[in-house]
Parts: structure tokens; C-alpha cells; sequence
């Protein structure tokens, strides 16, 4: 990627995508409220930035039909653009679906507008909210850019050892509850993984997008500039994601890391070791046995290691119960709606997986097509050139012109098949998006099993407290005028007991809440899923028919050039 | 296969016919006899003609492989000079050897072989030709057996050729002389043209080979991607699903299309191509056989030179041996002669050849251009209408 044409371009890109939306020709007016999904960011090194502006600069030139087309290979223009190839006087453009071809991009141009990303860039679209007819103007745009290496400025024994990344991330927005239309942190990789944290715990249920892997080993491997590099795409990725999520947008957490300059102000996520001194600390004395006053809050919060280890112990073996016994739990899974789509999610995962990876193949395969032709008209051109040079016989100066002929519609069949290839790219990443989506379902998923589990835990604990209780009371009331310290006992665990009582309620409420999140992700999961394959089928169609028919024109421009022979033959 | 079927025309006949002359030869029906190694193919060869020469109007007979090679050959031997049309190679790859493809391959080969033989004014006259084209099959066998290359050549033939090898390598091994090669300026250009030819040919074929396959692929692709968007669309249901399911059709479809594509293009570009290729290196072996006969007619020159020294002696001398070497110079004199006719006349062939090979190409690859490009164009289309038919559909379920 170019990153810093990508900064070079930026400017330019709001504003040229705005014109290019006022002077294209849409399809159908309609076509606004329905948007085609923003495209998700595409593999490929070009930077679709590049289009864009092009669009309303220079006009492409293409190769003149005499020098050598594949000599000066396709610029980054060709891709996302092939609009302007039909500029190009040498071949017939079909009139009728120029426009229809085109219009995909022309949607999306008008898409940023009230959408939320930029079109080449931009990543899962499928959090959109400018799908929806309702939107409101609102965006958040935000870049990632600019690495630069940085200094840990204490406690490294050894001076100048740890360095460190930060990027810029610039957020140009109009959203009220930011502070200023447009700002800019500096932020390490360790800030995003606070972040990432962070909301994992306040947003639990939700389908929170995942973040970059922290790729450890890959950092040593690749050559650093590279390294940097890609992560610097995965961030913005990422951080667009949040951005295009309807709650998640609108959080605390990605305020602060958004605007809050020098250190981010966010609890870190501590390390497991010194947790686990922590925890043995702060060890919540009830589940020891001893009364203490635990925040129900406290102990709503899903169990982590270090301070939570009893804790995890007890759930852990709440679980094995369920399990094993078999029996029903104190509070059972019953949502068998829920159960059903959870079913249906997994397999909606397998399909995708095997439809992302059949989508590659056909990537793959077109690309050699298109390779291969090129090839092909590459060396009818030197053959050309060859006879042209040896010619001695008029019946040489002829074959030449012919297989000129046919290497110059190979050569431009060979772009087209590229062209379209960089489209068929962007319109089946949405497969791609959609699987990598799926680990966010599963974290929620998995949210509410946790939940469940705590509620279920408790629950037990409660019944062991209440029979318990009563033991110690039986035992008490043998004995005439009671037995101080076992009255005191009995006492200490009632108090235990409504403490807990208060506790539970407070995890029911915590696993209905995350119930009805899982409820409305789903929906809003169906829904934007459902609008965006359609988009992506009708993308990927019109492609494909488009750029089928200008290929056909080539080659039917060559028939022609050769039908003497047709008819001598026969 | 439109190339070279044409019955050809003749103006050497000499009795006058109320009809024009043709001949016209069809190679049909491929049949595989025999069993294990040593099974092989046999075709039906059908000859129609009126040429007088011949037994009558039509005549079928069998044929395999060998016999074509042995008509090649013989053809060689006896019209220095003429390109002779090239045959299909040898298949490598056991496994290959019985593919369907292979065969129809080999077939059409075959068949413009005899064909373009047929339609060459001087190869048609050839009486090699007319046996294999009439004779029985025992008689068949016989001849083939009998002439295979190099190594059932006659005794006195092999002696010839190892004192000819011995001769050149010494000579070059004194530093005597280098290899005597015509210094011909116009056709040491054509010699280099032909060798750069059939490198660019190769690659050219090299490619022509390659999209056959990329063909093969894409559709290949097209079918996994279409089963795949099937199970998608099962799981999504309801209109996407269906979206999805019709989606999944069509790229089968068109996997199917693209299979068929493949086929055309190897039968009608990627085998004109090869056949090109092959045509080069039948002129190259042609240019070999002129190069043989300059070299004979150089040397016979210089025994001659030698000769005609010698017997001045003898002369001079008055020795009893002048009536003898007198005998040897003239029977030289005649070889000398006879070998200088030959390489003339190979010269002169080749010249006009040259002509007819320039015009047969040019046609022979305008063909194949052409339906290159029909084929390209109809699959291209055909995908286009494929993909639009789906939108109607989708656009409904955007709406």
C-alpha cells in the first residue's frame, strides 16, 4: 500500500468523490436508500484513492494501437475505473451498459456522502447504518497513517532497547458528542489492545469487530517496513469497523482513544502473573466462607484469571455439572429460537469459509486467464515484428498485419480480464468480511454462555448457603438456649445468603441484557448481511456481463478483420 | 477442420477428363487394435479421385501411424528439395496415447497431411503416395518393416555415410577447412529466418497451450464457486438464498461453456500453431539435405581437380594405367555432373517452395485468427447473457 499517497490523496478524495458523484449518471434513484455496501478494502496494492482523483484529472490514454501495449503495463488507473477506458476510441463501448456497469461505484461514491467510509478503503461494510433508509447525515472518518518509531522512556535497563510504533489516527467527524470535527492521537498497537479489552467487557452480546492480531512472531519474520505497513491497514480497518457499528460508535472507550491526547486514559489490561498476586489479595472472601461485602456489580463481571481463580474453579465446575449430571440446570439455555440460530450461524460460518476460499480460486484462475492472454498477444507482437522485418513475400507483410490484429485484442482482452479481476476482488471480499465477522458472533455468543454460566453458579452457591443454613439451624435448635457462636454462625451466612440473592439478580439482569443485545446484533446482522450479499451479487454480475461484453466486442472487431478467410475456406 | 481439405487441383494429367481432376482423401474413423504395448490406432482411409493413375474413383484402405511415417519418409528420399507437409509428432506420454483428445488430435493431423500431399502439383504425382493410399494392408506392413530410418538402410548406403561423417570430422580436425557451406547471401537470410521462425513459433505455441488450459481452469473454478454459492444460498434462504442459488447454476453453466471452449481452441489454434511449428522444421530438415548435396557436389569438384592432375601425369608418363584413370575421370565427371544437377534442382524447388509456404501460412493462420477470434467472441458473449439474465431477479430483490 502507499501510504503516503494514501495521506497525499486524502484531501483530494472527499472532495473528488462529492464532484464525481454530481456529474455521474446513476442507475435509478432509488438506488440511494438501498446503497450498494461500501466496498470492502481490497488486496490488491492499488490504491483505489487513485481513481477517484484520476477521474476528474487527466484522461486515460491508452496505448496506441503501434507501440508495444504491454510494455507499458495497465496504470493503477484501469482498476477501479474502467469507465474511463471507454474514452478510448479504440474499441466500441456498449452504449446501454456503460452506465449500468458503472453504477455500482457511482452508488458507493454517493454512499460516502451519507455513508460512513470511503469506498476503496473502507472495511466491513456490513455495520453500515447509511443502509438503512432513516440514516441520518452523521459520519466518522477515521485514517490511520504516519508510523513513527518511539522510544520507552522508562524503566528499560538496557538504554535504547524498546522501541515502539505510534500511528497517527486522524477522525474527521460531525457527530455532537466529540469534541471538535477533527483531531488527532498518536496511539501503539498495546493502546488498541486496552481498547479491544474494553469494550469487550462493556459491550458484551454485542458483535464487537475484531482486532488485529498482535502477530508476534510474523514481526520478526517480515521485514519490518512491510510489517509496519500492514498493520497500519488492519488498524484503520479495524477502527472503521468500530466506527460503523451503531452502539460501539458511539462508546466511551473509542471517545477517549480517539481524542484523549499523551497516555490512554483506559484501565490496561495487566498481565496474568501480576493478576494472579492481585488475586490471591483480593480474593473475594465469601467464596472462601467468609462474610465480606462484595459489590454485586463485581461480581457480574465475567471471571478473568489471577483474582478471579476460585471463582473460575466454581464456574468451572458448575459447568462440568451441567454437563455431566445432565441434569437441568438451575437456569436452562431455553431460548430455542436462540438455539436455532446459533445453528444456523455455524453454519452460515462453514458455507462462507467454503465460499471465500471457492471465490479465491476464481480470483486466481481469472488473473492467470488474463496473464496467459497477455502473454500470448506479447508474443504474436514479436512475431509481428519479425516477419514485418524479414518480409521478402507480400504473403508475409499480410500474416503480419493479421496477427497484429490478434495480439492487440489479446493485449486488450488481457487488461480487461485484469480490470475485472480487481472488481471480482472487491465485490467477493464481502465473503471474506462477512466470515471474519463471525468470530465477533462468536465472542457474543459466548458473552452470554459466560453470563449464564455466572447466573447459573450462583444460583448453586445460593441453594449450598440455604441447606447449609438450615443444617446449622437444625443442629442449633437441639440445644436449649442455643449455642452462642453457632447462632452468630447462622447470622454471618444469612447475611451471606441475601448478599448473594442480590448478586444473582443483579446476573439475571446482566444475562437478559446480554440476551436481548445477542437478539438485536442478530437481527441487525440478518438484515445488513442480507443487503450486502445482494449487493455484492448484483455487483459481481454486472461485472462480469460488462466486462464479458467488451471483451466479446474486441475479439468481434477481429472476426471481422479475418472473415475473408472464412469464406475462402469453405 | 477446413484447412487443406479441399480436393486439389492438376494440370499434369495428361488425357483430358470431361470433369476437373481431384483427388480427395479422408482419414475417418480411429480404431484401437491390439492389446497392451502393443496396442496401437488404426484409421480408415478413404481416397476418391479420378486421376487415371489410380485404381479407380474410390478406394478405402487401413492405415496406422507407421505407414504414414514410411510415405514421409519415402517422400524425403525422392523429392529433394520439396517441403514435405509435416506429420504429427509421436506420442511421449503413455497414458496420453489412447485420450480421446489425443486421438481426434492425431487424426486431423493426419488428415491434412495426406491432403496437403495431395494438393502439392509434384508429391501427387508420387507413386509412393499411390500405394499407400491403395495398397493392401499385408503389402503395407512389408514395405514399413523394410525402411525405417537409418538403421535398415542398405550396407553400402551406411558406408557411404560413415566415410562421409569420418571425411567432414577430419577435415575440420586438421583445420583443413571449415565445413563447406554455400556463401549465398539471400539464402544464408533465409536459413536465420527459419531458425528465428521456429523459435518464435514455439512460444507462440507454448501460450496458445497455456490459455487452453487457463480455459480449463476458469471453468473448473466456475463449477466450485457455483457448488459453493448453492450451500451458501441453502443456509441463507429466502430470496438470497435463491439469489445465491441461481448464481451457483450459472456458473456451472458457464463452466460447461468454458470446457467446450477449451476443446475448440486446442483443435482450431493451439493445433495450427503446432503444425506451424512443425512445417519450420521440415524446412530445416530440408535445408539439411540441400547443405548434403553441396557438400557432395563440392567434394566430387575437388576429386575431380585431383583426378584431372593426376591423369596429365599419367600422360605425361605414357604409363600403361591412363586407360584406366581416363575411365575412373569420366564415370567421375558424370557423378560430378549428376550431383551438381541435383543440388540445382533442389535450389530451384526450394525457391518456389518458399513461395508456396509463405501463401499456404498465411491462409493456414488466417483460418486459425479467425476462429480464434469467433471463439473468443462467442464465449464472451455467451457469458455476458449468462450473468444478465440473473439481474432482473436481483434487482427485484433490491427493490
Amino acid at each position: 500500500m502507499m501510504g503516503s499517497e494514501n495521506q497525499g490523496f486524502e484531501e483530494a478524495h472527499i472532495d473528488a468523490s462529492r464532484e464525481e458523484m454530481e456529474s455521474l449518471v446513476l442507475d435509478d434513484p432509488s438506488n440511494n436508500s438501498n446503497g450498494t455496501k461500501s466496498f470492502s478494502h481490497h488486496r490488491s496494492a492499488m490504491s483505489s484513492l487513485a481513481d477517484s482523483h484520476h477521474l476528474l484529472s487527466r484522461p486515460m490514454v491508452a496505448a496506441p494501437a503501434d507501440s508495444d501495449p504491454l510494455l507499458a503495463p495497465p496504470s493503477f488507473r484501469d482498476f477501479r475505473n474502467p469507465n474511463v477506458a471507454a474514452d478510448n476510441s479504440s474499441y466500441i463501448e456498449p452504449p446501454s451498459y456503460a452506465d449500468v456497469i458503472f453504477s455500482p461505484f457511482d452508488e458507493n461514491a454517493v454512499h460516502e456522502i451519507d455513508g460512513v467510509d470511503s469506498p476503496g478503503r473502507s472495511s466491513d461494510s456490513s455495520v453500515s447504518l447509511s443502509r438503512s433508509p432513516s440514516s441520518s447525515s452523521d459520519y466518522i472518518k477515521i485514517t490511520v497513517s504516519n508510523p513513527q518509531k518511539e522510544q520507552e522512556t522508562s524503566n528499560s535497563l538496557v538504554p535504547g532497547s524498546n522501541t515502539y510504533i505510534t500511528y497517527l489516527i486522524t477522525t474527521r467527524t460531525n457527530i455532537t458528542g466529540f469534541n471538535g470535527s477533527e483531531f488527532s492521537v498518536r496511539r501503539r498497537f498495546k493502546d488498541v489492545v486496552t481498547l479491544s479489552d474494553r469494550l469487550a467487557e462493556s459491550y458484551r452480546g454485542f458483535f464487537i469487530p475484531p482486532r488485529p492480531d498482535k502477530n508476534l512472531v510474523e514481526s520478526q519474520v517480515m521485514q519490518k517496513q512491510e510489517f509496519v505497513e500492514q498493520r497500519r491497514v488492519a488498524l484503520e480497518k479495524y477502527l472503521r469497523r468500530l466506527a460503523t457499528h451503531p452502539v460501539i460508535r458511539k462508546s466511551d472507550e473509542l471517545k477517549v482513544f480517539l481524542q484523549v491526547q499523551g497516555k490512554l486514559p483506559l484501565p490496561t489490561s495487566t498481565d496474568v502473573a501480576s493478576r494472579m498476586l492481585d488475586g490471591a489479595v483480593k480474593l473475594p472472601k465469601q467464596l472462601f466462607g467468609e462474610s465480606v461485602v462484595v459489590a454485586p456489580e463485581e461480581v457480574v463481571q465475567p471471571a478473568k484469571g489471577g483474582r478471579d481463580l476460585l471463582r473460575l474453579f466454581k464456574e468451572l465446575r458448575q459447568s462440568v455439572t451441567n454437563d455431566w449430571v445432565g441434569s437441568k440446570p438451575p437456569v436452562a439455555e431455553e431460548d430455542k429460537e436462540f438455539l436455532e440460530k446459533k445453528g444456523r450461524m455455524h453454519d452460515l460460518e462453514q458455507q462462507l469459509s467454503n465460499a471465500s476460499q471457492q471465490a479465491e480460486s476464481l480470483v486466481k484462475a481469472q488473473q492467470d486467464m488474463g496473464e496467459t492472454m497477455g502473454e500470448l498477444g506479447l508474443t504474436f507482437i514479436k512475431l509481428t515484428k519479425f516477419e514485418n522485418e524479414e518480409a521478402i513475400f507480400n504473403s508475409q507483410r499480410v500474416r503480419a498485419a493479421d496477427m497484429k490484429n490478434v495480439a492487440t485484442a489479446a493485449v486488450k482482452a488481457s487488461r480487461f480480464y485484469r480490470e475485472l479481476n480487481a472488481h471480482t476482488v472487491k465485490h467477493l471480499d464481502t465473503l471474506h468480511e462477512y466470515l471474519g465477522l463471525m468470530l465477533s458472533v462468536h465472542g457474543a455468543f459466548s458473552d452470554r454462555s459466560s453470563a449464564l454460566l455466572t447466573v447459573q453458579t450462583l444460583i448453586s452457591e445460593l441453594s449450598s448457603l440455604h441447606s447449609r443454613a438450615e443444617k446449622l439451624e437444625a443442629a442449633s435448635s437441639k440445644i436449649f438456649g442455643g449455642d452462642k457462636s453457632r447462632i452468630r454462625k447462622i447470622e454471618e451466612l444469612k447475611e451471606t445468603i441475601r448478599v448473594t440473592e442480590d448478586a444473582k439478580h443483579v446476573a439475571i439482569r446482566e444475562y437478559e441484557r446480554i440476551k436481548e443485545n445477542n437478539r438485536t446484533e442478530l437481527e441487525r446482522l440478518d438484515r445488513e448481511r442480507h443487503a450486502d450479499f445482494l449487493n455484492m451479487l448484483k455487483g459481481f454480475v454486472l461485472n462480469q456481463a460488462g466486462y464479458a461484453e467488451k471483451i466479446a466486442n474486441v475479439w468481434a472487431k477481429v472476426a471481422e478483420e479475418t472473415s475473408a478467410y472464412a469464406r475462402e475456406s469453405t | 477442420m477446413e484447412q487443406q481439405r479441399s480436393s486439389s487441383g492438376s494440370s499434369h494429367s495428361p488425357r483430358s477428363s470431361s470433369s476437373q481432376p481431384y483427388l480427395s482423401i479422408s482419414v475417418t474413423e480411429p480404431v484401437k487394435l491390439g492389446n497392451g504395448v502393443q496396442a496401437y490406432i488404426s484409421y480408415r482411409v478413404i481416397t476418391k479421385t479420378n486421376f487415371p493413375e489410380y485404381q479407380g474413383p474410390e478406394k478405402i484402405v487401413i492405415r496406422r501411424y507407421s505407414d504414414f511415417v514410411w510415405l514421409r519418409d519415402r517422400l524425403f528420399e525422392k523429392y529433394k528439395g520439396v517441403f514435405i507437409p509435416p506429420l504429427p509428432e509421436k506420442s511421449t506420454v503413455e497414458k496420453f496415447r489412447f485420450s480421446a483428445e489425443f486421438i481426434e488430435l492425431r487424426r486431423q493431423a493426419l488428415d491434412i497431411f495426406v491432403n496437403r500431399i495431395a494438393s502439392h502439383h509434384e508429391l501427387q504425382q508420387s507413386e509412393d503416395l499411390r500405394t499407400f493410399l491403395q495398397a493392401d494392408e499385408e503389402t503395407m506392413e512389408r514395405l514399413r518393416s523394410q525402411e525405417t530410418g537409418i538403421f535398415k538402410k542398405k550396407p553400402a548406403d551406411l558406408m557411404q555415410i560413415f566415410k562421409e561423417m569420418q571425411t567432414r570430422v577430419s577435415d575440420v580436425v586438421l583445420g583443413k577447412e571449415k565445413p563447406v557451406e554455400e556463401s549465398n547471401p539471400e539464402y544464408e537470410k533465409l536459413k536465420n529466418y527459419i531458425f528465428e521462425l521456429e523459435n518464435h513459433l514455439s512460444e507462440a505455441q507454448k501460450h496458445a497451450y497455456r490459455l487452453v488450459k487457463r480455459h480449463k481452469e476458469l471453468g473448473q473454478s466456475l463449477s466450485d464457486f457455483g457448488k459453493a454459492a448453492k450451500l451458501l444460498g441453502a443456509c441463507e434462504g429466502h430470496a438470497l438464498g435463491k439469489a445465491f442459488s441461481d448464481l451457483g447454476t450459472k456458473s456451472e453453466t458457464l463452466s460447461v461453456r468454458l470446457q467446450k471452449e477449451a476443446h475448440q481452441l486446442l483443435m482450431n489454434f493451439e493445433e495450427p500453431l503446432k503444425d506451424y511449428v512443425r512445417a519450420v522444421q521440415s524446412i530445416k530438415a530440408t535445408i539439411a539435405e540441400r547443405a548434403n548435396a553441396f557438400r557432395h557436389q563440392c567434394e566430387l569438384a575437388e576429386t575431380i581437380k585431383l583426378k584431372e592432375i593426376n591423369l596429365d601425369k599419367l600422360m605425361l608418363t605414357r604409363s600403361d594405367k591412363v586407360g584406366e584413370a581416363e575411365l575412373e575421370y569420366k564415370e567421375l565427371k558424370a557423378e560430378s555432373e549428376e550431383a551438381t544437377r541435383r543440388f540445382e534442382n533442389i535450389v530451384r524447388v526450394m525457391n518456389e517452395e518458399i513461395v508456396r509456404f509463405q501463401d499456404q501460412k498465411t491462409q493456414d493462420m488466417g483460418i486459425a485468427f479467425h476462429q480464434f477470434a469467433k471463439g473468443q467472441s462467442r464465449l464472451a458473449n455467451n457469458i455476458a447473457d449468462a450473468w444478465r439474465s440473473l439481474l432482473p431477479k436481483l434487482e427485484a430483490c433490491l427493490s
